[in-house]
């Protein structure tokens, strides 16, 4: 008897929406048996990550809060990797977004500045992002550079930068020597929708992404480009698609979105530029981008999901010690079953069961 | 290429290399080498070649011709998106991809299981009919096809070689390349043989013997054969 993987005629549109929910049972499962391991009882444990999150206020909030930089880069992302271009630097985007926009908050600080100042900080995160994710892609174009190579490298430099201003030029005086810049003034802070609460305008903000891309992909000659370029090269070529301009567009807007989230982070959750201003968003985004199936409402769905697992993990640590790290395990192996379970939609398992012979040869 | 020349052919043991060149996917060529409608364009590119009336069918239907795993009414704007109203500032109309479809299916027969299946899911000969049909629709001044019935079978073979003739009738330039000689000798007017890159002067098709082609084919110009040899080197 033998178990072999044979491709299918058609690809199955019915695995390609199920995969995902296969992939989280299995998750699932590997879990609890990871638990067990860890002398922690796994239904309870289960429980805390995804149960307990969704029954107060205070962490349905959170969840918006950490879903609204993951749906922004993810959607970004899933741009790229339609078009066949593999950002993975997102993280280091992120960064510099962060980093760029903060910059305005920080010369203006104190300054009576008018209500210019966080849409001025907006638009500078969104383009410097832009501009460093469009370092590997003309790297790429240019050079044949490996984008993912180049895009993963720069995440460190990005990352490395932001440590030496809030250690150097921008630590806030009065700080107590703490790596990090003073608080924000309140013109150069995202506004909260719910007063007293955490959710701000970004969690808007990532809305209208997600509507935009859902526009962009489904009724413009520029999103049928991009998924032309990433399903039939060749054709596309035909159609008169430039591919090296694609790579640089998807690049581009990926980047825009991926510093739009960084300020928007700093400057509404976090209040002030300081290191460790991302729990691993860029990353993580790459899992949610493919959970939901490159489709911006997927995204939104997967993004969701995947801030529940960020807050689920902050209880289960409080809750029943259970380290951080399990939080980063669980994703990463969200994401390889996701890979793996993606395979079903072009391939199919089959047992093949040896034929009897009928000649007298065995014995 | 002259309005009023009808079908050519071109015998062509490369014509992936010449489709190419000739559609501006490869731009190789010198402005001046590829003239469409009187203008040189040999420097443009594919979409600025269609939208001065050229009109382009690659051998290879799947793949190349269309993005498999696309729908057909996604595969109609593949070409469509150049030169007609099927994209309105930067929006697809999805209506009008879907009526090309519609004529594609109606004017040339294509048969498939629902109205707007995925380019892979066609028989190779209904595909090939698609794909001819969606380049025809768009009325072009000039087709470039590389070997247009090549897989398909004889039922569909006829359709397509037929709405060529029906083309090059209503005054458009039709240039075939195949390596199929009784094909070329079918339906084109005048035949040409590429040798080593070279095209040769082009034949009547009354005239075009299967001996004459041969010789040509073996690289030996007619008129002068003692100069035919350093062509090849």
């Amino acid at each position: 008897m033998q178990l072999v993987l044979e491709k299918r005629a058609e690809r199955s549109n019915t695995i390609a929406l199920v995969s995902p929910l296969i992939a989280i049972a299995l998750t699932i499962v590997t879990m609890s048996i990871l638990f067990v391991i860890l002398g922690k009882n796994p239904i309870a444990a289960l429980g805390v990550y995804f149960i307990d999150p969704l029954t107060d206020s205070y962490s349905l909030q959170e969840i918006a809060v950490k879903a609204t930089p993951l749906v922004m880069i993810a959607v970004g992302l899933s741009l790229c990797y339609l078009a066949n271009a593999w950002n993975i630097g997102a993280e280091g985007q992120f960064l510099v977004g962060a980093v760029a926009g903060s910059w305005i908050a920080v010369k203006t600080q104190g300054t009576d500045a008018g209500h210019w100042v966080l849409p001025a900080m907006l638009l500078m995160g969104a383009a410097a992002g832009a501009l460093y994710a469009l370092i590997p892609a003309i790297c790429k174009v240019r050079f044949g550079a490996s984008e993912i190579l180049t895009s993963l490298m720069l995440v460190y430099v990005a990352d490395l930068f932001l440590d030496y201003l809030v250690r150097g030029p921008w630590r806030d005086p009065k700080g107590f020597n703490f790596p990090t810049t003073a608080e924000f003034d309140p013109v150069a802070t995202v506004p909260v929708l719910i007063e007293g609460g955490r959710l701000h305008l970004g969690a808007i903000i990532a809305l209208l992404v997600v509507a935009a891309a859902t526009v962009l992909l489904g009724r413009t000659i520029k999103g049928f480009e991009i998924r032309v370029v990433g399903a039939a090269p060749r054709a596309a070529r035909f159609g008169g698609f430039n591919s090296n301009q694609l790579i640089l567009l998807t690049f581009a807007i990926s980047g825009a979105l991926a510093g739009l989230a960084g300020i928007i982070e700093v400057a509404g959750p976090v209040g002030h530029l300081q290191p460790g201003i991302s729990p691993g968003y860029g990353f993580t985004a790459i899992i949610v981008a493919f959970l939901g199936r490159l489709n911006p409402i997927g995204i939104l769905i997967a993004g969701l999901f995947l801030a529940l697992t960020f807050i689920g993990g902050e209880q289960a640590q409080i809750a029943m010690k259970i380290p951080l790290d399990v939080t980063k395990v669980f994703q990463g192996i969200l994401l390889f079953y996701v890979l793996a379970c993606d395979s079903l939609i072009l391939y199919r398992f089959r047992l093949i069961f040896p034929s009897r012979k009928v000649s007298s040869g065995a014995a | 290429m002259p309005r009023k020349s009808s079908s050519r052919g071109v015998v062509d043991f490369r014509p992936f290399i010449t489709i190419l060149t000739l559609s501006g996917e490869r731009l190789a060529a010198d402005p001046g080498t590829v003239i469409i409608e009187g203008i040189a364009a040999g420097h443009l590119s594919i979409t600025q070649r269609r939208k001065l009336g050229a009109a382009f069918v690659p051998e290879e239907r799947l793949g190349h011709g269309t993005a498999p795993r696309m729908k057909l009414s996604e595969n109609a704007l593949l070409t469509g998106h150049a030169a007609s109203r099927m994209v309105r500032h930067g929006f697809i109309d999805t209506a009008a991809t879907l009526r090309t479809v519609d004529r594609a299916t109606e004017t040339f027969d294509v048969r498939k299981a629902k109205r707007d299946p995925e380019a892979a899911s066609l028989s190779g000969g209904n595909l090939q009919k698609f794909v001819v049909g969606r380049e025809i629709l768009r009325n072009p001044a000039v087709l470039v096809v590389s070997q247009p019935t090549w897989g398909v079978d004889a039922g569909a073979a006829a359709v397509i070689r037929q709405a060529l003739l029906d083309l090059a009738a209503g005054g458009a330039a039709v240039l075939v390349t195949s390596q199929d000689l009784d094909e070329l000798t079918e339906i084109a007017d005048r035949i040409a043989v590429m040798f080593h890159g070279r095209l040769s002067a082009p034949l009547p098709t009354a005239d075009a013997s299967r001996e004459k082609l041969g010789l040509l084919m073996g690289g030996s110009s007619l008129d002068q054969k003692d100069t035919a040899h350093a062509v090849g080197a």
